[in-house]
């Protein structure tokens, strides 16, 4: 489990955020580029040294100025996957992976087929011996993460894991990530300005901005209630879990059917639907969108000229509306409304 | 992208302004001309004697050693030095990187002097030596050695340290990470990484070593067999034997672009 709380004086700009990241949890951190997000990181790697503060993993104090400790890098049992991977450009995908092996003393042979099973186990085995760029972005994902495995750490730490890559590439490599992410049983801190990523691959979040953390929960619990204008814009996206019914055809966990215009991507999907999509009605309406029901309104929540809607019923979300709209439909908590969303409105992941 | 290289190249060539090509050409005519004019006069039909003489061949086996020997001490003490200036702050730090590379732009018989002073008979370093042991740097091959390394280092140190600056620190981030020790960041990142511009400090070196005339006249002398390098023997021959000058001058032309011209295309454009 880490622990960390974080403070760091880096010439005017100041990060003071505190974390916490059990065994087995996957915690993503989301903030806007600046926000402090991979000096987070990086003190917790050990490459920038607290100012002031705590971190302790599994009891073991890593970095506290007042107490003058501060282990180094190298002796953190922390394993990394860099922004862009930084696979080293000179040893082979094989070499990659023996590197923290032989640094942390194992002799070539062992290092070098200790590496062979970790290719193996990320599907790799016909890359051994490829130079990092003529790897795609994915098979390099896999490099790294299995880089950082190798070495067996405690902790997991990814900067940016899904920024490198392409869009058409991403949303695979991504579900690939989630896959791998979840054979490691320690704690996995996620660094992402991507709201989708932290979504579909985080149990919690954890959101920083100018340094300071503005809110925390899981990400049901923060696409409900954003805290922030910010926030809201940033992860206000409804994500609703599912399986495929059908080509077009998502039956949410709730038993509720949504139709949905592209193929679907897989047996297992995440359902996006921005809150702006989503129209009310107090009748039921007519007209093409292909998805309507029903819903009770529970909370509205009004941030200047938007109003938040919470819903519940087979299809929980939050649809944010003008005040006019809230007026002119009189919603108030326990009304009953029509909810309806296009099928081109609606953005599938898979799971 | 990569397809579009080839088109985008040619585009720029074509683009050249009007001025650029001929002073380019006055460029090439203003370094080939004196070349030309040496191949003009070279003695050829008794080339293959006069260089076969033991002046030519005792300067040349003199020349090539010095300049490899000055090179490896440059290499040994120069990469940890530019290593110094790339990546750590210290007070002073600017004061020692005007200092180490003064060598380039003094004149070499200033740095002569000033070696002399420092490692002469009489010198700040050299006398105590001198005292106790009976060896004496100046006047000697080692005293050749010195003069080449204290000119030609600054280039290695110069290129070595720009190329460090020039390369990603966050390799050596990962490395680390990844439980590697500082030295094993060093010799398996940090050294690879930069080995385009070592290998080009050192050549950049070597060159200068062997064309290194003024401090080594004024530091070790011209004795023939013991200090008398290459440029030294031309100089010499230039004004007793013109003919051995020239064929002495073919001789380093020759071991010159024998080393440049296969490192150039791949290591001289970082």
């Amino acid at each position: 489990m880490l622990r960390a709380a974080i403070e760091v004086h880096l010439g005017p700009f100041e990060l003071d955020v505190d974390l916490q990241v059990d065994d087995g949890e996957v915690v993503a951190l989301l903030g806007p580029n600046g926000a402090g997000k991979t000096t987070a990181l990086r003190a917790i790697a050990g490459l920038q040294p607290l100012d002031h503060g705590r971190i302790t993993l599994d009891g073991t104090v890593l970095d506290d100025p007042a107490a003058d400790v501060f282990v180094p890098t190298a002796d953190r049992p922390i394993g990394v996957v860099f922004q862009d991977y930084l696979l080293f450009p000179r040893l082979t995908a094989l070499d990659n992976i023996a590197f923290g092996l032989r640094a942390r003393g194992h002799d070539k042979a062992s290092a070098r087929s200790q590496a062979r099973r970790w290719l193996e186990r990320f599907a790799l085995t016909d890359h051994a011996h490829a130079r990092p760029r003529t790897l795609s972005g994915g098979q390099a994902q896999r490099v790294a993460l299995a880089r950082a495995l190798a070495t067996d750490p405690r902790l997991l730490l990814l900067d940016e894991p899904l920024a490198a890559l392409d869009a058409g590439t991403r949303v695979e490599v991504r579900t690939e990530l989630r896959r791998h992410l979840a054979t490691f049983a320690g704690a996995r801190l996620l660094i992402t300005h991507d709201p989708v990523d932290a979504l579909v691959l985080a149990d919690r979040l954890v959101i920083i901005e100018g340094g300071q953390i503005t809110q925390t929960g899981t990400p049901a619990e923060v696409t409900a209630r954003p805290a922030s204008r910010y926030v809201a814009q940033l992860v206000g996206i409804n994500l609703l879990h599912g399986t495929a019914a059908g080509d077009h055809t998502v039956r949410l966990d709730t038993g509720a059917e949504l139709t949905v215009a592209d193929p679907l991507p897989g047996p297992d999907v995440a359902v996006a639907i921005r809150p702006q999509a989503i129209a009310l009605h107090r009748h039921q309406p007519e007209g093409s969108p292909r998805n309507t029901w029903t819903s009770t309104v529970t909370d509205l929540e009004i941030d200047r000229d938007r109003v938040r809607v919470t819903l519940t019923g087979p299809v929980p979300v939050t649809a944010e509306v003008t005040p006019a709209a809230v007026a002119e439909l009189d919603l108030t908590p326990g009304t009953t409304v029509w909810a309806t969303v296009k099928a081109v409105d609606l953005t599938t992941y898979p799971r | 992208m990569s397809h579009r290289r080839p088109v985008a190249r040619r585009a720029r060539q074509q683009r050249a302004p009007w001025l650029v090509v001929p002073l380019a050409a006055v460029a090439v005519a203003y370094v080939t001309v004196p070349f030309l004019a040496l191949l003009e006069r070279a003695p050829w039909t008794n080339l293959g004697e006069l260089v076969g003489r033991p002046v030519v061949t005792d300067a040349l086996r003199l020349s090539l050693t010095t300049a490899l020997a000055a090179t490896g001490i440059a290499l040994v003490l120069g990469i940890p030095l530019a290593w110094v200036l790339a990546r750590t702050r210290f007070p002073g730090r600017s004061a020692v990187r005007a200092l180490v590379i003064l060598p380039m732009v003094l004149p070499p018989v200033v740095g002569g002097a000033a070696l002399l002073f420092a490692f002469g008979r009489r010198g700040l370093l050299g006398g105590p030596v001198y005292d106790s042991t009976g060896f004496l740097l100046p006047f000697s091959t080692w005293g050749v050695v010195a003069a080449n390394t204290f000119v030609a280092m600054p280039f290695l140190v110069v290129t070595v340290e720009s190329g460090l600056r020039a390369a990603d620190p966050r390799y050596e981030d990962a490395a680390a990470t990844l439980g590697a020790s500082r030295w094993m960041i060093f010799r398996r990142i940090t050294l690879p990484h930069a080995a385009p511009s070592i290998i080009a400090g050192a050549v950049l070196c070597w060159a200068r070593a062997l064309g290194e005339f003024g401090a080594t006249v004024t530091f070790a002398g011209n004795l023939q067999g013991r200090t008398q390098t290459m440029p030294l023997a031309v100089f010499l021959a230039l004004e007793t034997d013109r003919d051995a000058a020239i064929a002495l001058s073919l001789v380093l032309i020759a071991v010159s672009l024998a080393v440049l011209i296969p490192l150039r295309d791949r290591w001289l454009t970082v």
